[in-house]
Formats: structure tokens, C-alpha cells, sequence
């Protein structure tokens, strides 16, 4: 993976630079001391390291642009950071950039129930959003498994999802508004209370943008109330096949389940040993369904799935009696890739997307190329909207170990494409998958995206190196090449 | 004379889109033209006319997708949809009658300006359900992003930024949407007689409970009596309404919850499934306002601000007003055809925060005053250089949502 070459003439400003963050923003949160930034020289793609040029910590949104205009006015780049849980090295730091780290943005700002929605600063962690609001009966619907660490900002970057995002969408459909600062220092909002955009939907563009676009300052996220109940089925099916068939009966009888997550034998085992969840031993691929929603509706449809299930060949079925047990079905889950990560010193995480029903020969095909690499794959899969996490596994103390762990991960995200879907369906292209974009987008559609980049970002300043695979100057995308003088083409129709 | 061209391949439209710009020729978007009245006149420009980009290409009910050119009919998806008991959960309006347009237009149409309906407040918005386009950008370009699985985030997500762009970016060519079930039984809760205050605070009461209400609305006494529903004409008063929807052992309980919670509020009725689907169309389509040419403004607040506004336009002449999405969506008539009332509409929502569209109003008024809300300068200029970015000579729909635009 290259990345763009630091500039030697910033890195060696190292302590100016540091000196000037001091004078906008409280000198004990300006980090330069190498242990200190070594905290920071990784996200969770931790075969990527670099140590950040300078760590700051600011504390208001004045003190955000005042930073950005900073670097603007300098030429210094800018990576901004939340928590660091990116699993696709989103937050990874340039070796001559700051890195803006959003952590003393921590406070939930306002709580609006009449109009279901909360403020809140970026760096609020996705779970305490729910925690402040469920004593009065309300949550924040996106649930990334890294939900106790991962803070809202990064979750707007990379318009995280979780396991009940098939029926309560991901990010980008629960965030109202956020005020963001632009790499000069601007201050805007986009969004609010209100519901629809005015003008280009600017928010639903930020949304997603992995951090080069701007620094989020605040985010108005949508609560809603919790459902009356929820209730789990836990069934095995003897292939993955039949639990693929299960998933796309069900909602083929019109039921779209809370959460519907799906797991193949090897992440079976590694989860069951980690957690003792009970989970059944006997069986190729293991479905959890989640139905929430008023008692009644979920009586009648826990039967109706448990029907389907039976009728597409399950070979075990439990359903949760209690909140702790259901908890306890999900606990093996939502452990899966620590529990993946005891067996193996290191591994990948992968987060291609599929047209559901393409899943059997995916995972054929995965496991053809994992004997054909040598190396082990856990698949845990949100079976209702198509995403899959193949968790590659390797040591990286082997030379060359890391290198086809990669190699594996780009076949398994190309075959995704190949069948119709995307290279990332939740944890973003970051530098991870960065090189792959030309699978999916032409060289155009790549430099319109780039083209939108240098609407907010002229300069490149901003987390500059993810997202796309080369880099062109807003000048060069700008200029348009287009022939003189053609007139409209007889065969064409026109009246 | 205006020309009108219909390229009817991504090839033509390519050459014919390039031609514009070495023309500098500006040219006027348009599918079924039913939506030629929203936004700024376009009339007077060469035409390019997209019906040929129409067709359901690929429809997979269990994989909840559906992908067609943006010219397919709304009514074709939707009876297709039907035929599986499916639909599009944003609740497209048919804003045929209020405009004066021969039909529901097209799917491309209610995309490009993202519009929804009653059950956005439930199930998102139009943009919520856009997943992914081809097109021809204003540089001649083909571009596309997004796809058709429900979950990506490959690349920005430019699909948000399609969606309610008022064909100024590109021209689409192919897009796929999200689909959902239909709910098997419908039914709607009213509570009479409650003042715009009391109806927000009663629609919040049912959001914020375990009901999952999928519509919220509030029309006035004069509303109620010319409605064609006879619960609602005989209420005598204001009509306060929230719809339940799902499977039938569901909407009994729910209703009967929310029923209970409500009636300490005033006198309330049930409409079944039939009643309950005229009702909301005639919400979700601006349907009270059809056949009058008051001048007509849908407000997006937040839903606890609308009583405010209510009373700070109520000055107006021949003002009427009804809410939706449980106040967050206001549509305002008001006998203003000269000034469309644009100063005290706009003063009162910039008081408050959110946004106020011209949504009817004729020709000469809508070149005068802004149809959509200004922004304010830093946001106008993205907004601007989002426009030139994607067409920087001006040659699709150049103007048709503010200035350069
Ligand atoms: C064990 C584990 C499980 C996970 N499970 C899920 C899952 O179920 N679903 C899922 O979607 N993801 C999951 N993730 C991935 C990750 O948690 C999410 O991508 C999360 O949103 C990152 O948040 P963060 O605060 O850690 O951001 P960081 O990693 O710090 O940053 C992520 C990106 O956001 C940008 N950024 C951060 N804050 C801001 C801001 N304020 N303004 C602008 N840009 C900003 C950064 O520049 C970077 O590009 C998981 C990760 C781990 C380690």
C-alpha cells in the first residue's frame, strides 16, 4: 500500500507547528512527545502504522477552524480521528499531517423528544447516545458492533451500520443535521430538526465521506422509541444454502426482521468457544432472526419465521424466553471477530456486499480460494440486506503471510463486484480497499467523485491518500475537452 | 422555436449533452413533464426529453430491489409492486391534480425532486430509498454510483446528491430503488377538535410510544368539512390523524393502545382500510388544495415549531394551512399571486430554522422570488460549486433552482 510521500519540509516544522497548535488551542492538548503519539499510529486496520506528525485535541468548533485554517493557510494536511475503530485505516495518520482527534467533543448537547431527535458533539460514542436516552424509553437505531467505542463523527464518516440496520436503515437515514468545518475554516450546517434537505442534499453527501470532506463538530441524530418487545430465534440449518433460502422466504412473506445475522461453521466454533452462548454444534451455517415491535405483532410473526425456517430444512431451533437469553444469542455475534481473533494472531476483516441470493456460490468460491491461499476464513454475514464479513486469518511474524492475506481479501471483494455488489458495505474504502476502486468505477465516475472532493477540499488537504487511488489536481478535473462546432446528429430523434 | 431532442441511447445523450455545451445551448430536463411547474420556469429552452430511458430492467421482491429507467411510469412500479404485495415505502405523491399535470409522472421525476409522502416520518424519505444511478453528467460524461444492494459505501454517495438536484447535475439514464413490503391492514386513529398545539403534542405522544405510526397529520375545521371521507366532513372541527399500519393482528392492538392514549384527548374515531387510503392520499397529494390557484408553500421544520408558524402566518389572506409528518411538514395556501407572501413565509420558518419551497405559484412568480430557501452565502457557494463540478457551462436545467443553479 503507498502512500503519498510526506513532505520532509513539513515534518521538519514538526515543533513550529506544534508551537502554533498551542497558541489556538490548550497547550497540554497539543501531543508531540513520540510516546505519547504513538497511541495514535494505527486505527483498527492495524497492519498499517504511521506516526502522526502531530496530535491536537481542540475543544470547540472555534477552535476546530481556527486548526483548519491553520493548516490551510500552511499547506499542512489533516487527518481527522474519532475513536480509531476504522476497520479499512480511515483514521490512519500521515506522517506529515496533524491529526485532529475529536475525543474532547464528548457531550451530548441536547435531548428533544417532542422532536425525537438528540445534539450531540462527534465524539460521543455511538452506545452512549442510547445510554442517555433509554432510561426514557428511546434509542439511536445504528448499532455497530464497535458500538462501545466508536464515536458518532466516525460513524457519519463512514456511515456505519450495525445489525439492525435492514430494517432501521444505517446511518445516513437516522442523521438529521451536522455542523461541519471546512478546510478554511468555515462553519456550516447542514440539516437540523427539519426533515428534508433544502437545495442539494449536501448532508447526505457528508454522510459517508470518510473525512475528507470536512470535520464534523456536531451531529442532530434521530431517536426513536424502543419496541415494546423483541424476541430471537436461534436456528441451524444444515448449509448455508438452506439458511440463504430461509432469509429471502421470510421476507419474501413481507417480514423484515429487527436483525437477521447469519454465520458459517468456522465462525461458529470460534464464537461458541469464546462465549459459551450454547450455540447448536451439528449444523453448516447458524441463523439468528431478531422480530421486535409490539408483543402481538412479534407473537405472530415468531411463529411465521419459525414456520418458514422448519419448511427450508432447519435442523435445530430455540427461541429466546428471556431479554438475557436473547442477549446471549447475540453475544456470540457480536463477539465474532475477537472470538476470530483468538485463533489466529492476526486477521482481515473483509466487508463486501452481494445480491443476497448469490451467497451459496460466494461462499464456494471463498472456500476454493482459501485453500488455494492457505489461509484460514471465519464468514459472519448480515444476512438481510447482503453484506458479508469474510475474517481472513494470518500471522503476520510470516513473511509474506500478510501480503496474501491481502491478495485473498481483494479476490473475495472482486468476486463481490463480479456478482453484482460493492467492495464495502459498511467500514468504508479508507486506504484498505482504496486500490480496488477501479474494479467497481471508471476512471470518469472515480474523477466526478474527485471533482465533488475539490468542491469542499481544492487543496487536498483532508485526509488526503484514502479513498481514491490517485490523486489529480482540481485544475487538471476541472478542464473540459469538448469538440467544437458538432451539430445534432441527424439520427436523432427531435420534434 | 424550441426544439425538444430524445436521444434514446446513453450514446446520443453523450453527443447530444456535448453539443450543449459547445453551444453553450441550455437545455430543459424533463421525463413526462409533469413536474415542468415546480422549481423555475425552464420554458423558452431547447428541450431534452428522457422518455426514452424508461422500462423496469430488473425487479427481485426478496432481494427488496427494483431497477428501471427513470421515464418507467410511477404507476407501472407501483401496480408491479402491487402484484407482489410490495411498494415504495416513501410514499411517492401524485402531484398531478395540485399542479395541473395529466398524471403521476415518472419515477425518475419524483427522485430527481425528492419528493415523499405521509409515511416519511416512519420509513424515510425518497432519498432513503435511492440506491444508485447511471447517467450523463453536464460535462457529457457517463457517470454512476452506488449500485443495487441496499448496503454500500463505496465512494460517495452521490446518489444522495441526484436525488432532489432537479435534473441540474445529470441526466439519469437507469437507477435502482429499494422496495418494501406493503403493510397488510391499514387503519387510522382521529381525535377531534384540538387546536395545532395540542394535535402536535397528541401526534408526538403516538410517535414517541410503541404504535409505530407511519402518518401524523392535522388539517383544520375547513379543511375537515370539504373532505370527501364522512368521519372526517361530519367532525365539526379539526381532524387529528395517525395512521397504523402492518399485520392485522398488530394494527388491532396498536390502534387500540393508541386509542386508549389518545381519547383523554377528545372525542376519537376509527377510519378502516378503505377510508384510511383515501384520507391519506388526499394528505400525501395536497388534494385540499386542488381547485383554488391560491398560491401554495410546503414548510420543513421542526415538527414542535409548526404551531408557531401557523399562528405567525395567520394574518394572511385566504391563509390555510395542514400539517404532515407530525408538524415537520406544513403546505400553506395563501391568495398572494404577486409577492406569494414570500417575506412573511420566509421571515417566520428563519425565525425557527428549516426551509419554505414554492411549491405552486405561476410563471412570473416563480422567476421573481426564490422557490427554494436561500442559504446562507458559505452554503450557496458549495451549493454552486457542487452545480459546476458536475456541469460547469450550465447546460442542464441551468437556473432551475436558484440563480447559476
Ligand atoms: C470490533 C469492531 C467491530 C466493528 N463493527 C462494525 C459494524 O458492525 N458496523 C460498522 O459499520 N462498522 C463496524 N466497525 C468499524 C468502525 O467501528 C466504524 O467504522 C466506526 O464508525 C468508526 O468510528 P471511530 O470513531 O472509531 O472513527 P475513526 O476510526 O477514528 O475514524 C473513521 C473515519 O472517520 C473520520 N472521522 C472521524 N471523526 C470525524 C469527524 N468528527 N469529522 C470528520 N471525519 C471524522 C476519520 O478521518 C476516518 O476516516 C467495527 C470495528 C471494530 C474494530
Amino acid at each position: 500500500m503507498k502512500m503519498p510521500i510526506p513532505d520532509a519540509g513539513v515534518i521538519d516544522r514538526r515543533l513550529a507547528i506544534a508551537e502554533a497548535l498551542r497558541g489556538i488551542v490548550p497547550a497540554d492538548n497539543v501531543i508531540v512527545d513520540e510516546d505519547a503519539r504513538r497511541a495514535y499510529e494505527t486505527d483498527a486496520l492495524t497492519a498499517y502504522r504511521t506516526m502522526p506528525l502531530v496530535v491536537v485535541l481542540p475543544e470547540t468548533v472555534e477552535q476546530v477552524a481556527a486548526v483548519l485554517k491553520y493548516c490551510h493557510a500552511n499547506g499542512i494536511k489533516v487527518v481527522p480521528r474519532g475513536a480509531g475503530t476504522s476497520l479499512s485505516g480511515g483514521a490512519l495518520p500521515l506522517a506529515d499531517g496533524v491529526l485532529l482527534a475529536m475525543a474532547k467533543f464528548n457531550r451530548v448537547l441536547d435531548v428533544d423528544y417532542p422532536n425525537r431527535c438528540a445534539r450531540v458533539q462527534p465524539g460521543v460514542t455511538n452506545l452512549a447516545i442510547t445510554k442517555a436516552v433509554e432510561g426514557d424509553g428511546f434509542y439511536y437505531a445504528p448499532d455497530p458492533s464497535s458500538q462501545i467505542a466508536c464515536t458518532i463523527g466516525g460513524n457519519v464518516a463512514e456511515n456505519s451500520g450495525g445489525v439492525h440496520c435492514l430494517k432501521y436503515g444505517l446511518t445516513t437515514n437516522n442523521v438529521l443535521g451536522v455542523e461541519l468545518v471546512t478546510i478554511d475554516g468555515e462553519i456550516v450546517r447542514l440539516g437540523g430538526k427539519h426533515l428534508d434537505s433544502e437545495a442539494y442534499d449536501l448532508l447526505g453527501l457528508i454522510v459517508g465521506s470518510e473525512g475528507l470532506l470536512g470535520v464534523v463538530t456536531e451531529v442532530t441524530v434521530r431517536l426513536l422509541p424502543k419496541p415494546e418487545t423483541a424476541r430471537a430465534l436461534l436456528i441451524g440449518f444444515p448449509s448455508s444454502e438452506a439458511g440463504g433460502d430461509c432469509v429471502a422466504k421470510t421476507i419474501a412473506a413481507g417480514i423484515i426482521p429487527g436483525g437477521m445475522e447469519m454465520m458459517d461453521k468456522p465462525a461458529i466454533i470460534a464464537a461458541e468457544d469464546f462465549v459459551h452462548a450454547d450455540y447448536p454444534m451439528d449444523c453448516e451455517a447458524l441463523l439468528i432472526v431478531e422480530l421486535d415491535g409490539p408483543e402481538a405483532e412479534v407473537d405472530h410473526l415468531i411463529d411465521r419465521v419459525g414456520d418458514i425456517a422448519k419448511a427450508c430444512g432447519a435442523t435445530s431451533m430455540r427461541q429466546s424466553s428471556s431479554d438475557e437469553e436473547r442477549a446471549l444469542f447475540w453475544a456470540g455475534r457480536k463477539a465474532a471477530f475477537p472470538a476470530v481473533g483468538r485463533l489466529s494472531p492476526d486477521y482481515l476483516c473483509m466487508d463486501g456486499t452481494i445480491p443476497r441470493n448469490r451467497l451459496p456460490e460466494v461462499l464456494t468460491r471463498m472456500t476454493e480460494m482459501s485453500n488455494r491461499y492457505g489461509l484460514r476464513v471465519a464468514n459472519v454475514f448480515h444476512a438481510g440486506d447482503g453484506n458479508l464479513h469474510p475474517l481472513i486469518m494470518y500471522d503476520a511474524n510470516n513473511p509474506g503471510e500478510l501480503e496474501r492475506a491481502e491478495n485473498f481479501g481483494a479476490d473475495i471483494l472482486k468476486l463481490c463486484v463480479e456478482v453484482g455488489g460493492v467492495l464495502t458495505g459498511e467500514h468504508g474504502v479508507g486506504v484498505e480497499k482504496r486500490d480496488l476502486m477501479p474494479e467497481m468505477f471508471t476512471e470518469e465516475d472515480l474523477k466526478q467523485q474527485q471533482r465533488v472532493k475539490c468542491v469542499f477540499d481544492p487543496d487536498a488537504l483532508l485526509n488526503p491518500g484514502k479513498v481514491f487511488p490517485q490523486l489529480h489536481r482540481c485544475a487538471e478535473l476541472g478542464r473540459m475537452h469538448i469538440h467544437k462546432g458538432q451539430i445534432p446528429f441527424p439520427d436523432l430523434p427531435r420534434f | 422555436m424550441t426544439d425538444t431532442y430524445r436521444p434514446d441511447t446513453e450514446d446520443h445523450l453523450v453527443d447530444l449533452i456535448a453539443w450543449a455545451n459547445s453551444e453553450r445551448k441550455p437545455l430543459a430536463v424533463h421525463g413526462a413533464k409533469t413536474k415542468h411547474r415546480l422549481g423555475r420556469p425552464m420554458s423558452g429552452r431547447t428541450g431534452l426529453d428522457l422518455t426514452a430511458f424508461a422500462g423496469v430492467s430488473l425487479y427481485e421482491p426478496e432481494e427488496l430491489v427494483l431497477a428501471a429507467g427513470p421515464a418507467t411510469p410511477l404507476a407501472e412500479i407501483e401496480a408491479l409492486l402491487r402484484e407482489n404485495r410490495q411498494q415504495l415505502a416513501f410514499d411517492p405523491p401524485d402531484l398531478s391534480g395540485l399542479l395541473g399535470a395529466p398524471n403521476s409522472g415518472t419515477i425518475g421525476g419524483v427522485i430527481a425532486c425528492n419528493l415523499s409522502g405521509s409515511r416519511r416520518i416512519k420509513d424515510g424519505a425518497a432519498r432513503d430509498h435511492f440506491l444508485g444511478f447511471d447517467a450523463v453528467s453536464g460535462r457529457a460524461q457517463k457517470v454512476k454510483s452506488g449500485g443495487r444492494v441496499m448496503k454500500n459505501v463505496t465512494g460517495y454517495d452521490l446518489s444522495k446528491v441526484l436525488c432532489g438536484s432537479y435534473g441540474t447535475l445529470a441526466a439519469m439514464t437507469a437507477m435502482t430503488v429499494k422496495v418494501l413490503p406493503a403493510p397488510e391492514k391499514t387503519r387510522t386513529v382521529l381525535v377531534f377538535g384540538l387546536d395545532p398545539s395540542q394535535a402536535v403534542a397528541a401526534l408526538a405522544s403516538g410517535l414517541n410510544g410503541p404504535f409505530e405510526v407511519s402518518g401524523a397529520a392535522w388539517i383544520p375545521q375547513s379543511i375537515a368539512d370539504r373532505s370527501d371521507t364522512d368521519h372526517i366532513r361530519q367532525a365539526g372541527g379539526s381532524v387529528t390523524a395517525l395512521r397504523i399500519e402492518g399485520f392485522g393482528p398488530s394494527v388491532e392492538y396498536r390502534c387500540a393502545k393508541l386509542r386508549d392514549l389518545l381519547s383523554p384527548l377528545g372525542e376519537t374515531e376509527e377510519l378502516h382500510s378503505h377510508n384510511s387510503a383515501n384520507f391519506w392520499k388526499s394528505i400525501r397529494d395536497v388534494e385540499p388544495f386542488r381547485s383554488d390557484d391560491r398560491v401554495v408553500w410546503k414548510i420543513s421544520v421542526a415538527p414542535t415549531d409548526a404551531p408557531t408558524i401557523l399562528s405567525a402566518l395567520s394574518h394572511l389572506k385566504a391563509v390555510e394551512a395542514y400539517l404532515d409528518w407530525a408538524g415537520g411538514l406544513i403546505w400553506l395556501a395563501v391568495d398572494a399571486p404577486r409577492q406569494g407572501a414570500h417575506e412573511p413565509v420566509r421571515d417566520a420558518v428563519n425565525t425557527v430554522g428549516g426551509h419554505a419551497t414554492l411549491i405552486r405559484a405561476g410563471d412570473t412568480l416563480r422567476n421573481t422570488i426564490s422557490v427554494f430557501h436561500p442559504q446562507p452565502a458559505p452554503l450557496a457557494a458549495i451549493t454552486k460549486r457542487l452545480k459546476d463540478s458536475f456541469d460547469p457551462n450550465g447546460v442542464l436545467n441551468p437556473g432551475r433552482m436558484s440563480e447559476g443553479v
